[in-house]
């Protein structure tokens, strides 16, 4: 089959930061009417190549090539005009302006400077229409869900209808982890649409950590490692397994590893109780007991009821009825400072926006949660706390290995390494991860996994929430089951537990 | 949820519509204008009952409202701009005060003809507005910090142009200040009629034009506007140029209202025309609200000096401990509207 000429030709880019080369002269190119996915774990360097590709970085070296014209692009602004529109994760559209205007603002139809809103509206219907969604135009953004927000901001990107107004003209949609927090059914109206853009020849870049949504979506693959390029190749002609060598550089051997991981049964007395812990609208009363170093798991839906059972115990809502005891003493929970006292910790979910500082180090980061445990006014010493902040940047293989590196520069997976490590470092009694592997890659994922467990083997108690069963399974001891606010089971693991026993257990809700 | 029909819902969702319902009922931004509207009104017809045989019911009643207050007015629709793309501009009783003295110097002084001094006095103060989105966007700055800056160097040039205030007794000024509109049931004065054209101009403008719609987006989320590739930089300019004429021509109206220029005029008029803003239902955040709402917040404080002039034994300052409950009221209702809309 004799190729197309690519709409994108990107060859030998390279994009140095102060002490860090992002990219190393990687080379992309991307074909009309194709699905293309951008692999490599956490720091590989798809971002760079991404911010690169839609001017928000400037180039270092290289060339990029737009339908054989070449083009450098100095703002979002200049690569929108050229056709590559971006989608990222956040849905950076405005609520409070009404889906048409979102679709339309910056080119919406106009007569004499008057605004058509009649106009704007009817054809902002017609291309809802034309890509087979069922959208109210003129009902303002905010009112729908962020999945149906980030398929507005595809159809903005997408552009008008017949091009007698200002068609944007997309040539490339860049969609940059749209699905991240998207449920399945979203999941799938998204793919429908990317599915018909592609046959009307929009050449789409897709970038996801969920390796099935790739295999199910992308036609082609371009896989980065270490801001170099490792390898293109058709999705059909390469494996999931073939795939994570290419990302990870090595052989699945230490992931297996974790698979063989013996549970003990030897865990210790009670560490946390809870009776009758409970909060209208958040989680109905549960009972639950955690043992010195046990990994208890949470099992459910998005939205079931795991986070707000975790806030609740670590303080960060107020429970309505029921009482915690740790290590044997009641404990009042009114703040997270009650809880910290008491010895848990809890890393959110959120942690861009709940729990670094981007604008601090890495070490400042790390010892903040510490700092706090001492007081304002009983300074760790520096050599004491330079020490500490080495060895858990070790222990957790953080990179850069540079205390002075700004937070907000490292990846994802790194992020999340500094926040374990901050909590760590207040050697608490109860740790409760709230997805601590959500949005990272799989290398990163395995080596925070195998914390976990040793973790445990010491002696500390684990609450981990995660959105994938395996994950789950192959880390606790014990299992919750979470369906629709209310812990519904508890299943202590065992070979006869797998991944279709919780889901049956989550769909029959019966308590066991 | 009507959104995604094409993909059937298994999970049970029914409830989540008509959540949804109530939030958009709940939501609407035209509510916060309907409530203030509905307090003006309710605040008149008490007016009527109380001090119906001291002649409130007089339609020139209603109308001074509007020549009274037409300065403000104008002042505050600046100042809905700026609010409404998420900033703020403390400078506007500066410029205001300044606008006074540079025009009464200018004509009483320097005998310039009023035809000139009134474009000149526009033009000194859009440029200033101008000076300042300058700043505030090239250097990243809080718009706060560079207005409280423009709020200083405004009221220090008052006192360069002279320390005294100055008496108007041009006789065009003077014969400009009587001209009366007649409606029929009473009149206007000419600044009421150029406050109530700007209102129309500003209304037009911000919904009917693109720049209009680029405020809205930019208080919306800045940052989105931005990756939407909506020139950011000129629209934030533009609005503090906006204030900055804005404030300029409520200069004048006032100039032409008091007849006088002063170094001390019009101190803390910034903070009235935010009142007036925030009570027309703008949130202070950006994004939302309606110039309308505007007229309806100034109309607001407007006849609560009415009332009070028309009680005539409570004290002046009665008119801020009023406008410091209505306040503080408003907020917390648009504290618990923007909680609903995010639930």
């Amino acid at each position: 089959m004799a190729e197309p000429r690519p709409v994108l030709e990107m060859t030998g880019i390279v994009k140095e930061f102060p002490g860090v080369r992002a990219l190393s002269g990687v080379d992309f190119r991307l074909f009309p009417g194709e699905i293309h996915a951008l692999m490599g774990e956490n720091g590989a360097g798809k971002s760079t190549l991404i911010k690169v590709l839609t001017g928000v970085y400037s180039l270092d070296g290289g060339t990029i090539t737009l339908d054989g014209e070449s083009v450098r692009f100095g703002s979002p602004l200049q690569a929108q005009q050229a056709g590559i529109s971006t989608v990222y994760q956040e849905v950076n559209l405005c609520p409070n302006l009404s889906v048409a205007e979102n679709i339309f603002i910056g080119r919406e139809p106009t007569r004499a400077g008057r605004i058509q809103w009649k106009r704007m509206r009817k054809e902002a219907a017609e291309l809802v229409d034309r890509l087979g969604l069922d959208i109210d135009v003129a009902a303002p953004l905010s009112s729908y869900p962020l999945a149906v927000q980030q398929l507005v901001a595809i159809v903005r990107s997408v552009g008008t209808v017949d091009g007698d107004g200002a068609g944007l003209g997309t040539k490339v949609l860049v969609l940059d982890e749209p699905t991240s927090s998207l449920d399945r059914d979203e999941v799938l109206e998204l793919f429908r649409l990317m599915r018909q853009l592609r046959d009307e020849g929009v050449a789409i870049l897709f970038v996801s950590h969920f390796l099935d949504q790739i295999y199910e979506v992308c036609d082609r693959m371009t896989v980065l490692r270490n801001g170099t390029l490792v390898g293109e190749h058709l999705v059909r002609d390469l494996d999931q397994v073939g795939l994570i060598e290419l990302m990870i550089g090595k052989a699945l051997d230490q992931l297996e590893e974790l698979h063989e991981h013996q549970m003990r049964s030897d865990v210790g007395e009670t560490l946390v109780k809870a009776e009758g812990l409970g909060r209208t609208g958040g989680i109905a009363p549960f009972d639950l007991e955690i043992n010195k170093g046990e990994v208890l798991g949470l099992a459910g839906l998005l939205g079931s009821g795991r986070t707000e059972l975790a806030r609740l115990l670590f303080g960060a809502d107020q429970p309505d009825s029921g009482k915690v005891t740790i290590g044997g003493e009641q404990v009042s929970m009114s703040a997270p400072n009650d809880a910290i006292d008491a010895g848990v910790a809890f890393c959110s979910e959120n942690r861009k926006s709940e729990g670094l500082v981007p604008d601090l180090t890495v070490r400042e980061n790390i010892i903040l949660a510490l700092q706090a445990a001492r007081g304002w006014t009983r300074p760790i010493p520096a050599s004491q706390r330079d020490e500490l902040v080495a060895t858990y940047i070790k222990a957790l293989d953080i990179r850069p290995a540079d205390p002075e590196a700004r937070v907000g520069r490292l990846s994802g997976g790194n992020q999340q390494k500094v926040l374990l490590a901050r909590w760590l470092i207040t050697q608490p009694k109860l740790l409760i991860l709230d997805e601590p592997t959500r949005g990272i890659d799989i290398g990163a994922k395995t080596e925070i996994q195998k914390l976990v467990v040793s973790l445990s083997e010491d002696g500390m108690s684990v609450l981990y929430i995660a959105a994938e069963l395996e994950e789950v399974l192959r880390l606790s001891h014990t299992i919750g089951v979470l369906r629709d606010r209310r812990l519904v089971a508890r299943l202590t693991n065992g070979p006869e537990i797998t991944t279709s026993k919780i889901l049956e257990t989550i769909a029959s809700g019966e308590h066991q | 949820m009507s959104a995604t029909a094409q993909t059937p819902k298994a999970a049970p969702r029914g409830s989540t519509a008509s959540r949804a319902r109530a939030t958009r009922l709940l939501g609407d931004r035209r509510l916060p204008v309907l409530v203030t509207a509905a307090l003006f009104i309710a605040m008149y017809v008490a007016g009527l009952s109380r001090y119906q045989n001291y002649g409130f019911g007089e339609p020139q009643v209603f109308l001074n409202l509007f020549i009274d207050n037409g300065y403000l007015l104008v002042a505050a629709i600046g100042a809905t701009f700026v609010i409404m793309s998420g900033g703020i501009d403390l400078s506007v009783g500066s410029m205001i005060g300044f606008t006074t003295m540079f025009t009464a110097w200018l004509v009483e002084r320097q005998g310039l003809p009023l035809l000139l001094v009134v474009p000149l006095a526009l033009a000194v103060g859009a440029f200033g507005g101008f000076l300042m989105g300058y700043v505030i966007h090239n250097f990243e700055i809080q718009p706060f910090i560079v207005t409280l800056a423009g709020l200083f160097l405004f009221r220090g040039l008052c006192l360069v142009i002279s320390k005294e205030s100055i008496s108007i007794n041009d006789a065009s000024v003077g014969t400009l200040a009587q001209t009366r509109v007649s409606l029929g049931v009473g009149d206007l004065s000419i600044g009421a009629v150029v406050a109530l054209v700007v209102l129309a101009v500003a209304a037009y403008v911000l919904h009917y034009t693109r720049f209009g719609r680029r405020v809205y987006a930019i208080g919306g989320n800045e940052q989105s506007a931005l990756l939407m590739g909506l020139p950011l930089g000129g629209t934030k300019i533009a609005v503090y140029t906006v204030s900055g004429f804005c404030s300029a021509l409520a200069g004048l109206l006032f100039m032409l209202y008091i007849q006088s220029g002063d170094p001390l005029h019009a101190v803390g008029m910034e903070l009235d025309a935010i009142a007036a803003v925030v009570i027309g239902g703008t949130l202070l955040t950006g994004g939302s609200g309606y110039v309308l709402g505007t007229l309806f917040g100034v109309l607001v404080l407007g006849l609560i000096k009415s009332v009070i002039t028309f009680e005539g034994t409570l004290s002046s300052w009665w008119t801020k401990i009023a406008t410091g409950v209505l306040l503080c009221a408003f907020i917390l209702i648009q504290r618990t509207m923007t909680s609903r809309r995010k639930a």
